[in-house]
């Protein structure tokens, strides 16, 4: 775990800094600006699939996707993002105390 | 951090606005450095370990994909992986802050710590580089001070909380990543990408090892990128 924890901090303070410091033409160049933009879009969409609806190496739907459901309606609504993460593990919690 | 001497002082009313709006969105930042702590002991870290991601990685999308995978039970490689890959869109803000903010040797060096989602967000609009810098490095320390003590926060209730699941905090993770992708669904490509990229991790769960999902959703958008030949929007 330390050694991901490294890995993970390097990896990150190291892409910070390179902007930082990269010539500004690298920005100019299309392809690089579009992978840019769309590589956060990709991972959080699969986060979101994967951290809901995954249990091992199956899928399933459960009370994390009542929690999502919320959250959905919360980010609807502009909730701050303190209310859409407590809200949805509240929905799931109150969904499991109850069945 | 004192402007440098060539640069115009800003006036006493504009620097009271920035830091003003820099201290509000630093806090409303810092706050949810809680729900980091609460769900990075949740996956089986410990709280040291916790603190040491946010001290050390601070940018929160990365931190909550590395516990995230790691609660799925991938190996924590993957998790940094996917983490380093999340990491990349800092690099994109530092290219366009960096002559807004003109900072050179161990100033440079500092900033980079600080670069942010929501440092870039308070600097990227100011008029002059002092009152970008002030904005950048008001927001950069106030969510670094109040995001680091919150996760201690955090992570200690969530050793005290005991089975994670009976308070929904595997559901609070998505939550989350849905919270931070959000304001990037408004562009129609966005939210194609987005959607295919959900489909491929999901197909691959039962095919793959926990972690490698997510890292492939990522090569949907290398190949969404180099394909689309229509432009990126502005």
């Amino acid at each position: 775990m330390w050694i991901a924890i490294v890995v993970a901090a390097a990896g990150c303070y190291a892409l910070k800094l390179a902007g930082l410091s990269l010539p500004q033409r690298v920005l100019a160049h299309p392809v690089v600006e579009r992978v840019a933009d769309l590589v956060p879009v990709a991972l959080l969409a699969a986060l979101v699939a994967v951290q809901v609806w995954s249990q091992g190496s199956s899928l399933t739907v459960d009370a994390r996707t009542a929690g999502l459901g919320f959250a959905v309606v919360a980010l609807l609504l502009r909730a701050p993002f303190l209310v859409v993460v407590v809200g949805a593990a509240a929905t799931a919690a109150l969904l499991r105390l109850a069945v | 951090m004192s402007p440098p001497a060539r640069a115009r002082p800003l006036p006493r009313q504009e620097r009271r606005t920035i830091v003003g709006e820099s201290l509000a969105v630093g806090v409303a930042t810092g706050a949810y450095g809680i729900s980091f702590g609460a769900v990075g002991v949740a996956a089986g870290l410990s709280v040291l370990q916790t603190c040491a991601l946010s001290l050390l990685v601070f940018t929160g999308a990365s931190q909550f994909a590395l516990v995230g995978v790691v609660a799925a039970g991938g190996v924590p490689l993957s998790g940094a992986m996917t983490a380093v890959l999340l990491g990349t869109r800092n690099t994109l803000y530092g290219l366009r802050m960096a002559p807004l903010l003109a900072f050179r040797g161990w100033r440079r060096v500092a900033a980079a710590h600080v670069l942010l989602d929501e440092s870039t967000a308070m600097a990227i609009n100011r008029g002059s580089t002092a009152a970008a810098r002030l904005g950048f490095l008001t927001t950069g320390v106030a969510v670094f001070v109040l995001w680091n003590v919150a996760t201690l926060g955090g992570a200690l209730v969530g050793t005290t909380l005991g089975d994670p699941r009976a308070f929904g905090l595997d559901a609070a993770v998505g939550a989350a990543f849905l919270a931070l992708l959000w304001p990037r669904l408004s562009d129609r490509r966005h939210r194609l990408v987005a959607v295919v990229a959900a489909g491929v991790a999901l197909g691959l769960v039962p095919l793959t090892a926990a972690g490698v999902p997510v890292l492939a959703a990522g090569g949907v958008a290398l190949l969404a990128g180099a394909l689309d030949r229509t432009g990126a929007p502005d």
